[in-house]
């Protein structure tokens, strides 16, 4: 299967390659790589989806009001029906409306962690792939073999349990886990790259370090990085999930999808829309994520 | 063979990682809390009694101090200090928890191991047939549901819709097993009593499909990509040309070589299981090691939590040793020092 626009416009008016152009072509064969798989488009739409309720949530939730501390004991424990389309919680609080406005921390949680663990891990990484077999190569895998030896979410558990319990604190806990993967990734690529060719001409012609690590290694690492990054925030929301179920995370009345669920999940069976609808909104963001990550990685590595 | 080296490398590395993760988990327990006397007793105990449980805890020494007379205390006499909960040492709650997560890890691992194995090895089989996609799709699936919602689905279905399975627990009340290992149904058995055993097997049933059905299904596509890869290989040819019968090729000589990256992400699996195990244990009321941590960061139990944090990264340390062990013994190139021995 060949996409007929790209090919058309490349082969027919290549004198008109100019600089938009060139733009437009790259990203039409992007997403022809993204968009042959039917699920990463699904992925896709979710995920706008999601980041567009999340953003407009005061907007499009028929009741803004009730992400917060609001009751209202006269529609309380209400079934799903037409003018609460999942119900209402025993003080009487719109479920549909408490889940968009949840989805608000759990994007913000995946959004923070990502930008400090990426930068952070890529970096170390580089430097212990570039100085491998030195004491700067030790010190940091070692360091990262130390956080890579218990769970991931026991450890985030443990950090988010001593500080305060809020959406701050379980952001630093998940952050101070997640670093070590992008390391140990990063390091891998990075000790073999080291070694090929231009590196080594960039290194004869008396290029800076600092050059050789960003310009000549980093830009070679960048597209797995990309992947596991857009892999991750489906993980990073899974484990936000999981702590604020255990009442680490963002605390009532401000709602989160994990403490929903396990609020809900006391009324089980009578008011079984309590739980049931915040565990089927997780489901569908990190699917949504999942199939996007997975998009994205037959992207880039169909680009390479 | 050189099995013996390769071991006793793993180990001292597993050790000086232990070693760092207890600096990780005194800094968790002891600094990030700022004063931990204070924590344990509320805010409202005299400040004389604080400052003796300051004392107690060696909080007038210096923090290296402090860590070596911990580390010290923990290893020579296993004395991890006292729960402020349960108001026992720690290393009696450990010693009664820890089988009931050992067993319900132990099952899992099963379920993942059997499960992954039988479905990769039909998806392979059938190839881009709907058994393959089937699969595939509960692949997606197990991966985007974590295993808390599970467990809550799953509470849903069979304590109230549909209640044939048990639901909470280890043992229904109706039997008592006097405890030999800590192992239920290791002990029903040695009690003779079977029909114990058979009730404490139903128990262990729902917790451990709400761990296994994420990592089975990865496992399963895991195994079929590497079973599809090594049948285009020519002893596969060959062995086709002999007229060997396609279940042989398939049990044989095909699995045993595809199972290598199966095995090798157990290691992962372990790490997400026991994770989660902190979330079901709780849901499932499952009196284990992890249910115990949960509740003591909960209450923060400093002293319990990070004795449970330390046990269950030796657990964990162990177990991804014995992946390597098992991966070791399957893939030749690796005992002998080949692309993943160091």
């Amino acid at each position: 299967m060949i996409n007929k626009n790209s090919l058309k416009s490349t082969v027919e008016k290549p004198h008109e390659a100019g600089r938009w152009y060139r733009f437009w072509d790259r990203i039409s064969r992007y997403w022809y790589s993204f968009s042959r798989n039917k699920l990463s488009v699904m992925g896709l739409a979710i995920v706008v989806l999601v980041i567009m309720l999340a953003i407009f949530a005061p907007f499009v939730t028929p009741y803004p009001e009730h992400a917060g501390p609001f009751v209202d004991y006269k529609n309380a424990s209400q079934p799903p029906s037409v003018k609460h389309w999942l119900g209402t919680d025993p003080i009487g609080r719109d479920i549909f409306s408490r889940i968009i406005f949840a989805f608000r921390g759990a994007l913000v949680m995946a959004i923070v962690v990502l930008a400090i663990t990426v930068p952070v891990g890529t970096i170390l990484g580089l430097l212990a792939g570039y100085y491998r077999g030195t004491i700067i190569d030790t010190i940091i895998m070692r360091i990262s073999d130390i956080f890579l030896s218990v769970p991931s979410l026991v450890l985030a558990l443990a950090i988010a349990a001593v500080l305060k319990p809020n959406l701050m604190n379980s952001m630093i806990a998940v952050t101070a886990m997640w670093w070590p993967w992008y390391t140990r990734l990063v390091y891998g690529m990075a000790t073999s790259i080291r070694n090929e060719y231009f590196v080594i001409a960039a290194e004869l012609n008396g290029a800076s370090r600092f050059h050789i690590i960003f310009r000549e290694i980093l830009p070679n690492c960048l597209s797995p990085i990309f992947t596991k990054m857009a892999l991750d925030v489906g993980w990073v929301i899974l484990i936000g999930a999981s702590l604020s179920f255990v009442g680490l995370g963002e605390q009532p009345p401000t709602p989160a999808l994990g403490q929903m669920v396990s609020d809900g999940a006391k009324y089980l069976p009578q008011l079984w829309w309590l739980s049931v609808f915040p565990a089927l909104a997780i489901v569908l963001v990190i699917l949504g994520f999942n199939f996007f990550g997975d998009g994205i990685r037959d992207m880039l590595e169909s680009s390479r | 063979m050189k099995f013996g080296p390769f071991i006793l490398r793993r180990l001292l590395l597993s050790i000086f990682v232990l070693l760092g993760l207890s600096i990780v988990i005194f800094i968790i327990a002891r600094v990030v809390p700022g004063d931990p006397a204070r924590l344990a007793l509320g805010p409202r105990a005299p400040e004389e009694v604080v400052e003796q449980l300051r004392k107690e805890l060696h909080m007038d020494k210096s923090l290296p101090e402090q860590y070596w007379i911990w580390l010290t205390n923990a290893l020579l006499h296993g004395d991890l200090g006292k729960s402020l909960v349960s108001k026992r040492p720690v290393m009696e709650d450990v010693k009664e928890y820890l089988p009931a997560t050992l067993e319900l890890v132990f099952f899992t691992a099963i379920f993942i191991i059997f499960f992954g194995i039988f479905f990769g090895t039909l998806a392979a089989r059938y190839k881009d047939r709907w058994v393959d996609s089937l699969i595939r799709i509960f692949a997606y699936i197990g991966v985007s549901v974590p295993s808390f919602v599970l467990a809550v689905f799953f509470i849903l279905i069979f304590a109230y819709a549909w209640p044939i399975l048990p639901v909470l627990g280890r043992l229904s009340p109706q039997f008592t097993v006097p405890r030999v290992t800590g192992f239920m149904i290791l002990d029903s058995l040695l009690a003779g009593n079977l029909k114990a055993a058979w009730d404490a097997f139903l128990h262990l049933i729902l917790p451990s499909f709400a761990l296994a059905l994420a990592p089975a299904f990865q496992e399963a596509r895991i195994t079929r990509s590497s079973m599809v890869d090594n049948l285009s290989k020519d002893y596969i040819s060959a062995a086709r040309g002999y007229g060997i019968p396609e279940r042989k090729i398939m049990f044989k000589f095909l699995l045993k070589p595809s199972l290598i990256p199966t095995v090798s992400v157990m290691g992962m699996d372990i790490a997400a299981m026991i994770g989660q195990a902190f979330l079901v244990e709780l849901i499932f009321n499952w009196p284990g090691l992890s249910r115990y941590g949960i509740n003591a960061m909960l209450y923060k139990d400093l002293n319990a939590i990070s004795g449970s944090v330390l046990i269950i990264g030796l657990v964990f340390t162990f177990m991804n040793i014995l992946v390597d062990i098992i991966v070791a013994s399957l893939d030749p190139r690796v005992r002998l020092g080949g692309i993943r021995g160091q």
